[in-house]
């Protein structure tokens, strides 16, 4: 009984936090009518392909989260022992169900965006929203492992890693447009949010003069490029750590 | 009474030594801040509309509750949390205190030692660098104060609710898990209070959460007056109160529950 | 008047069983199985102030339960219990003032805190008045040798010395009770030792009483004069540590160091228990043959060089006392 209900818990506890973040969209919606140009759909539609990235991200990744305590305890020696890719292992011992609920209120909330804002949806564009947010969860993997990745090098993961992973969730979920340069250029360059949930998104949204239509659908790639240099870096961590014995 | 100063006083020094997480914790809330400035910004050149909160004080309010936020009641005690977990609590009960007290002293040092290492820096670096404005008057600053105060009991209050709740669902997944949602809402660290549309106005000055973070806020900008600081105490320190009465309630339930039942 | 009295307790407790693997958990959201243990069937027994118990069993035989309910912080099904004219669960804070607790598995000092500063807030949570509180403190500091071990936090004691710090913390508020749950688990020799001549003292020089529940039959030999034995719930042996023995056996033991091996043993009245090189353990029974008579037998047939009479090791007595006990 006690575990069915804290599993209830879990996920209406993240659906209060998320629903707490759109009910600020609307009320600031509500109150200053636009934003730069973009209204209410248009920002859900934003909101609801990042929150369904990241959630997704951490249902499959959340594994990593532990990962300090794994290696001060001396548990990854039996992952290395194993068979098997390490960085599946850490990911597979945890399916972090909890986090549905944001990818439902996420989904929910990209779904009345496109009714309110009469698109139509096209092969194109469902495989174009589609590989937008599956690029946004390899961008956000690619952060959890990095994040886990510090662990080879000092004890405790660096909890500064927060304001890339959950602080660009929170900074995508409204068009980057709206941010002073120098952030816009960080989700671009260094963590590529732009272009998997900007730059597809706006293009959807059919925004002249914000986005070339053929680099929004290249731009996915960016996500997986991301992840393939994170996973990089964790071989090299996994390395340093078999070299040194911890 | 010398025996929960003493606790508490425990507590907060050893508390004080997580410099590196308020490390951490201070370049987040630097990030989020910003961020949260460049939103409102937006926002607010988008509309030629007047509002109830102008942008400087929508910035004030937002680095406010950057330099505050360790004290908001969003997470659970977490030695209580291990001691639940564990089945160890039963064994606070051969100490001949009060026990809610011996905890609400522990959450009372748990809710100032890490704001006070966050909030000085973010105070200092607000103010000269990211436009956050000094009070507005000396008597607002005062008021700001004393409602600081009130503020941290009700936290306290809250924070030892949820914590007890844990003597329920020991894995830590009740209410625990909701009042974090809702505090963020209510205490306006989402979206200031006053900016919440006019018909929801009335509801959101009656909750409790408005004093943890909105009403000290106000009064600091002098958008409360001074002069009301009266009633606002009476609003936070009535909420606090009530719910400190409710957490003594649970815990006796909860704690006869533990000694029958066995740990 | 007994200080502690205790009468026919009863505690049963319904643990849920969780099913192991994922399968196993997932089931576990649907269907959880309850089993019912009875930790406490009726124990009674009756302790004079000063006195200084051994209170031992298996896992699971109830010794921590009893302990829970005379500290105060567990109620049982049935039964009375009084411990200096007080319900212990029902005056919670009075009676816990008058007690004090250590227990082996985990510590009540704190744990990011020196020794002293976890002290000092015991002495305040207490209320013990200073003035008395640093006469106490400085003598069982000496006592325990403490001394070098005051300004280090707990979490970097070795668990001998955390052992000390937790008996000192027990006794700063001058308790006439403590209860010992297990407190030389884990402790190396030196250590034990120490933490047996200090409860010696403290009980003789200070007449505290003193419950010691432990698993170490060296600690019962050592300490205690009286032993209330505790099997499923019930108690099974109360008095001193001879009539213990003899209730279950009066049988001895004989340990010869002979001058050769491979000797024949037979027709001496006595059992092989067992034999290493040159050594021999033999078990006999006085009534039927006194240890002079058998040593006189075994001398006369061959050269021994050294020989020791003992009783039945205490482990065999309790498992004998189990075993009778189950059929």
């Amino acid at each position: 009984m006690q575990y069915r209900w804290s599993f209830v818990m879990m996920v209406l506890g993240t659906l209060v936090i998320t629903a707490g973040e759109l009910l600020g969209i609307w009320v600031l919606f509500a109150r200053f009518g636009s934003l730069k140009g973009w209204t209410l759909p248009q920002v859900a539609f934003f909101y609801g392909g990042v929150n369904m990235a990241i959630a997704f991200g951490e249902l499959l990744f959340r594994g990593f989260d532990q990962f300090s305590t794994m290696v001060r305890q001396g548990d990854f020696d039996r992952v290395l022992l194993r068979p098997r890719s390490t960085v599946l292992q850490i990911a597979g011992q945890e399916l972090s169900l909890q986090h549905i609920g944001r990818f439902a209120l996420g989904l929910a909330a990209l779904l009345w965006a496109a009714t309110r804002l009469g698109i139509v949806w096209t092969p194109a564009k469902a495989v174009l929203t589609m590989g937008g947010i599956a690029g946004g969860v390899c961008v956000f993997a690619g952060l959890f492992v990095l994040q886990a990745t510090i662990c080879f090098w000092t004890v405790e993961s660096l909890e500064l890693m927060n304001i890339l992973t959950y602080g660009g969730a929170e900074a995508a979920q409204y068009p980057l447009s709206i941010y002073r340069p120098w952030l816009q250029r960080l989700f671009v360059w260094i963590v590529p949010l732009a272009c998997i949930s900007y730059l597809p998104s706006a293009a959807i949204l059919a925004r002249p003069g914000e986005s070339a239509p053929l680099l929004s659908w290249v731009s996915p790639l960016a996500g997986v490029v991301f992840l393939a240099v994170c996973l990089r870096v964790w071989k090299l961590g996994v390395r340093r750590y078999c070299s040194t014995g911890s | 009474m010398n025996a929960y100063y003493s606790v508490m006083a425990a507590r907060f020094r050893a508390l004080l030594q997580y410099r590196a997480a308020a490390a951490a914790g201070f370049a987040t809330q630097l990030f989020w801040g910003a961020m949260k400035v460049m939103v409102f910004q937006a926002f607010y050149r988008s509309s030629t509309a007047h509002q109830p909160m102008s942008l400087a004080q929508s910035i004030t309010y937002i680095w406010l509750g950057q330099a505050m936020l360790a004290m908001l009641p969003w997470n659970v005690d977490r030695e209580i949390a291990v001691m639940i977990r564990t089945g160890n609590v039963v064994y606070e009960l051969l100490r001949p205190r009060d026990l809610y007290a011996i905890w609400f002293s522990r959450i009372l040092a748990f809710r100032t030692a890490p704001t006070l290492l966050r909030a000085a820096p973010m105070f200092v670096v607000a103010m000269l660098l990211l436009g956050m404005q000094a009070p507005a008057s000396v008597g607002s600053g005062f008021a700001y104060a004393a409602s600081m105060l009130a503020a941290i009991l009700l936290s306290a209050a809250i924070t030892a609710l949820i914590s007890i709740s844990l003597l329920w669902t020991i894995s830590g997944d009740g209410i625990s898990r909701i009042v974090p949602g809702l505090v963020t809402i209510f205490s306006g660290m989402i979206v200031p209070l006053p900016l919440f549309p006019a018909w929801a106005q009335t509801a959101l000055n009656w909750s409790p959460f408005r004093g943890i973070a909105d009403i000290p806020y106000r009064l600091y900008m002098g958008h409360i007056p001074p002069d009301q600081l009266p009633y606002m105490l009476a609003h936070q320190l009535g909420w606090t109160v009530a719910l400190v009465l409710l957490g003594r309630w649970m815990l006796a339930r909860g704690t006869r529950r533990l000694v029958v039942q066995g740990g | 008047m007994p200080q502690i009295v205790v009468e026919n307790l009863t505690k049963t407790f319904r643990v849920s069983e969780r099913a192991s693997g994922t399968w196993g958990s997932v089931r576990g959201l649907v269907r959880r199985k309850r089993r019912i243990v009875r930790a406490l069937d009726g124990i009674s027994f009756s302790l004079e102030a000063g006195e200084l118990v051994g209170y031992i069993g298996p896992n699971g035989a109830g010794k921590s339960t009893t302990v829970k309910v005379v500290s105060g912080i567990l109620v049982p099904d049935s039964g009375r219990c009084e411990v200096s004219g007080r319900v212990p669960w029902k005056n919670r804070i009075a009676h816990v003032r008058g007690i004090g607790v250590v227990f082996g598995q985990r510590t009540q000092l704190w744990w990011d805190l020196p020794v002293i500063e976890s002290f000092d807030l015991l002495r305040d949570i207490y209320g013990v008045p200073r003035a008395s509180y640093e006469a106490v403190r400085d003598e069982l500091i000496a006592l325990l040798d403490l001394e070098p071990l005051l300004d280090t936090p707990v979490r970097q004691l070795s668990l001998g010395q955390r052992m000390r710090c937790d008996l000192a913390a027990a006794l700063l508020h001058s308790p006439s009770i403590i209860f010992l749950d297990e407190p030389t688990i884990g402790l190396d020799a030196v250590s034990k030792l120490a933490v047996r001549q200090f409860v010696k003292r403290v009980n003789r020089e200070q007449g505290v009483t003193v419950i010691l529940t432990t698993h170490d039959m060296d600690d019962i030999e050592a300490l205690c004069n009286r032993v209330i034995v505790l099997g499923d719930g019930h108690i099974l042996s109360d008095g001193t540590l001879g009539d213990l023995r003899a209730s279950v056996t009066t049988e001895r033991r004989l340990i010869v160091d002979l001058d050769e091996d491979g000797v024949d043993l037979s027709g001496l009245g006595a059992e092989l228990v067992s034999r290493e090189g040159t050594r021999i353990e033999l078990r006999f029974d006085p009534d039927l043959i006194s240890a002079a008579d058998l040593i006189g037998r075994i001398t006369s047939r061959f050269p021994v060089r050294d020989l020791f009479v003992e009783n039945m090791p205490i482990e065999e007595v309790i498992a004998r006392l189990y075993a009778e006990q189950r059929r």
